[in-house]
């Protein structure tokens, strides 16, 4: 067994179903989003507002920005334990994406709930 | 036949360096890539590369042939270069090289041993031996043919970047192989030491492990069940 402490869940087999779940989540986001594009041709602020004032919405876009810190950070950080082999270097540049990751969940909640 | 090889001895040389042969071959003869290495011996005793059975069961001479690993002893020329073009040989990639064509196994072999390649059981031994249906024994095949020769592993990114983490496809054939022996009793200790972020999951299926196989075995479908197994023991 190889230790490792910085992946996001400890277990191979719990990041490999969680990137996969987070997967279909940011897929269906997408379709979503795009069907809503494809609808209204010509959008302005009124039908974004109006969108984005269901909660439901509101739930599924927190949800979606939720996985794409689950996605990304796994991904990122098996990019990162490929490719850095610098201790020091992995560990700033992980730092780098875990405060991106953070800002975006935090711009998120304010974007939806501010 | 220009033939272009790999040479590194590293007691005299400060780097490595590429040497060229130009070979009478035999018309009329398919050879194989060793059999090219031989007539290079024969001009040059100073090539350095392993080789044994010559009929690709030892697993010794596994080699970087245009691009791509596989046995010298079983590839034929025309698999591995057209006519009128230059063979390139290199060593196995992704390992230190002792000298020339020669590769230190070690790290390939210390994840061998990692998966524990042998049957653990802890019932008491029958009188004889331990029964096996045939449909239990057909589970083997496709697993127990691995002759450890090393061309999937070195074949693999995911092994090249983590060679130390990474068991990589040869030993996780190999895991699997005890995995779906039904002698085998320890399967829950062999999934719970493969269930970390590197072992098994950081075969990203590209499948290089299959294209090269000189067995042609196929350790992407083993690593597939070893993953389902892992998946069914966990929830």
């Amino acid at each position: 067994m190889v230790r490792s402490i910085t992946n996001l869940s400890r277990s191979g087999l719990s990041d490999w179903m969680l990137q996969r779940l987070s997967a279909v989540i940011l897929a269906a986001y997408t379709i979503f989003i795009v069907a809503f594009l494809v609808k209204n041709p010509d959008l302005q602020y009124a039908q974004w507002a109006q969108l984005f004032s269901q909660g439901w919405v509101k739930i599924f876009t927190l949800l979606t920005v939720l996985s794409v810190l689950v996605h990304a950070w796994i991904g990122l950080w098996t990019v990162a334990t490929d490719y850095i082999k610098a201790t020091f270097i992995r560990f700033v540049f992980l730092l780098v994406v875990a405060l991106t990751l953070f800002v975006y969940v935090l711009a998120t909640v304010t974007a939806l709930w501010g | 036949m220009l033939v272009s090889v790999y040479r590194y001895n590293p007691e005299t040389d400060k780097k490595p360096s590429m040497q060229d042969y130009d070979l009478e071959i035999p018309a009329g003869k398919d050879l194989m890539v060793l059999d090219v290495l031989h007539l290079i011996k024969e001009k040059d005793d100073s090539v350095a590369f392993r080789r044994s059975c010559r009929e690709g069961v030892c697993g010794s001479d596994g080699l970087n042939m245009n691009g791509k690993n596989g046995l010298a002893c079983v590839t034929p020329l025309s698999e591995v270069v057209k006519p009128g073009k230059k063979l390139v040989i290199r060593p196995l990639p992704g390992l230190p090289v002792v000298r020339d064509l020669i590769v230190d196994m070690s790290t390939f072999y210390k994840q061998y041993e990692k998966i524990k390649p042998y049957l653990i059981n802890d019932e008491p031994a029958p009188a004889i031996e331990r029964l096996q249906s045939p449909e239990e024994r057909a589970k083997l095949d496709g697993l127990y043919e691995c002759i450890l020769c090393a061309c999937c592993s070195t074949a693999c990114p995911s092994f090249w970047w983590n060679p130390d983490k990474f068991v990589g496809p040869s030993g996780l054939l190999q895991a699997y192989r005890f995995l779906a022996d039904s002698r085998d009793t320890a399967t829950e200790e062999r999934l719970a030491d493969l269930d970390d972020p590197f072992s098994v999951f950081r075969c990203r299926g590209i499948m290089n492990c299959v294209n090269v196989c000189p067995k042609g075995l196929n350790p992407t479908r083993a690593i597939g069940h070893i993953r389902n197994m892992l998946l069914s023991s966990a929830t």
